[in-house]
């Protein structure tokens, strides 16, 4: 395939809304969970990432028992209610995950988050309850497929309807908007959370908000990188920044440049190579990391 | 002479378990008072109380009117704060002023200007663009002191301020803190080095499970407390 013929097929699948949809929801993801990285990283919360990814799962399952139950009580005012969960099935992630969040950062004492053993406990219990759930009372005949996709985010980008891309827009300008308006603020928290409480800063209500941004991203982020790759859209841009930049704004914007980045060049990579979308973006974090861990340790030397 | 903190019958603990008992004490207005105690005796225990961290199992802090909540400059352990954390001197120096009043989502002039005084101040204003994780250690204290002035001119809590310093940059950071104080700050240090506490302080709190002593130095110096706690502090002087 030459340069030419590639440009075409790439011309030629953005024209379809589809394609635009998934370019539109995987750059604001990306940019959303790079700037929440860099202060989960610098707090140790990395791990976080990936627990609440896994009950987003565990949540998103429960969505199949709905189902089941709508279809049993057809014909009732009920079925009404639980159609628009089952269809819109972030309305019932969102608030399950974003709770859990609350609780595993918010509701515990500052600064004391539950430790790495409860924190893993939660997460495979939640990948276990969920894949037995969906195992019963999927309705889908590849049940399989369906848990690949989630876990891996294999086609779910290309078939966002306009509800999703709807939300992810709205969520993404709120969580930039608290990133903005806060910035200061997490700033404080995150170097050293005893010294902005004695100055008269909630670290407390701050960590709580974090967490609450957090479960919202990952649960936006499932539908671009699936649940067990969302941790790398966290992660790798900051780790990638702190490489090279040195102050907490360049590292910030540079995470940011990178993730929107490497999440279009993603999203087009696997339009041409024909991957699957979340683990194309992966790897180019992964490759992105890489060389800037390379410049970092030249540049230091030198 | 204006009481800045009064401190009444504190007990002090974790959990509803006290860790220290019986406390007692009032900080004035440019006072130098210097916490001493052995490992365990309450001190940090009695940081984290002034600070407003861990209220009082029982007992009182009373703050002078005007000197709210937020009015303590602090300076935490060395250890405290994340070594590879990447931010520049500005950035951290700044952050000292996000305390203040109010929802002020992006900083000041004003409070540029304060953070830029108070670099001028400590002498690190040509830093003020490196990386806080490759200063040196005695650098490092400059930085957390400036931005714990920019969060008040009125009181400094020091824990451990030279601990893990070398003697000249020791010397350096105890003549700083000094500077401060005779320019009507004042100070609250913790600290493990006797020799210094009876060369700077004005007054002494020695804690132990009930306090041993408080009150000016040349008192505590003939107090029994003093005396044994000179005396043992003789062996290891440098």
């Amino acid at each position: 395939m030459t340069f030419v013929d590639m440009l075409d097929k790439l011309v030629m699948y953005f024209h379809y809304p589809f394609v635009q949809r998934a370019m539109i929801a995987g750059v604001l993801i990306a940019l959303c969970s790079s700037l929440l990285g860099v202060p989960l990283v610098l707090k140790r919360f990395s791990f976080i990432g990936d627990g609440l990814s896994h009950v987003a799962f565990g949540a998103l399952s429960l969505s199949a028992v709905l189902n089941q139950v709508a279809i049993a009580l057809a014909g009732t005012a009920i079925e009404g209610v639980l159609a628009v969960f089952v269809k819109n099935q972030m309305l019932l992630v969102m608030p399950i995950t974003m709770l859990v969040a609350w609780l595993l950062l918010g509701a515990t004492k500052r600064n004391k988050i539950m430790g790495d053993a409860s924190l893993a406990m939660l997460s495979v219990g939640s990948l276990g309850l969920g894949y037995l759930i969906m195992n019963k009372f999927s309705s889908s005949g590849n049940i399989s497929s369906d848990v690949c996709s989630t876990l891996f985010g294999s086609t779910s980008i290309l078939t966002l309807s306009d509800f999703d891309l709807w939300m992810c827009v709205i969520m993404s300008v709120v969580v930039i908007a608290v990133f903005v308006l806060f910035y200061n603020k997490i700033f404080a928290v995150t170097f050293d959370a005893d010294f902005a409480t004695a100055t008269g800063t909630r670290a407390g209500a701050y960590n709580t908000l974090i967490a609450l941004v957090t479960a919202a991203v990952i649960v936006l982020a499932m539908n671009l990188v699936g649940s067990l790759l969302i941790s790398a859209l966290v992660v790798f841009p900051a780790l990638s920044a702190m490489r090279i930049f040195k102050s907490f704004r360049s590292v910030v914007t540079c995470a940011a440049v990178v993730s929107v980045l490497s999440s279009a060049v993603g999203i087009v990579g696997s339009i041409l190579l024909s991957t699957p979308v979340g683990s194309t973006i992966v790897v180019v974090q992964l490759v992105v990391f890489i060389v800037f861990s390379i410049i970092g340790a030249i540049k230091s030397k030198g | 002479m204006i009481t800045q903190i009064d401190c009444k019958d504190l007990v002090l603990g974790y959990e509803g378990k006290p860790v220290t008992s019986g406390l007692t004490f009032q900080v004035n207005r440019g006072d130098y008072l210097c916490i001493v105690g052995e490992n365990g005796a309450g001190k940090s225990t009695l940081i984290k109380a002034l600070l407003g961290l861990n209220p009082p199992i029982s007992g009182t802090i009373t703050r002078a009117e005007g000197l709210s909540s937020n009015a303590i400059g602090y300076l935490p352990q060395h250890t405290a704060v994340q070594r590879d954390f990447p931010a520049s001197v500005k950035e951290i120096v700044l952050s000292g002023c996000v305390g203040k009043k109010g929802f002020h989502p992006f900083y000041t002039a004003a409070q540029r200007e304060t953070a830029a005084r108070q670099m001028e101040r400590l002498g690190i204003t040509h830093l003020q663009n490196r990386c806080y994780r490759e200063l040196s250690g005695g650098q490092r204290q400059r930085v957390l002191l400036a931005r714990a002035l920019c969060a008040t001119e009125e009181i400094l809590l020091l824990d451990e301020p030279v601990a893990g310093l070398d003697p000249v940059v020791t010397k350096e950071m105890y003549d700083i803190i000094k500077q401060l104080n005779d320019t009507g700050v004042t100070v609250i240090m913790v600290s493990h080095d006797i020799a210094a506490a009876v060369r700077y302080a004005t007054h002494i709190l020695h804690l132990s499970r009930t306090p041993l002593y408080f009150g000016e130095k040349a008192g505590y110096l003939a107090s029994d407390a003093g005396r044994a706690f000179t005396d043992l502090s003789g062996g290891e002087s440098k």
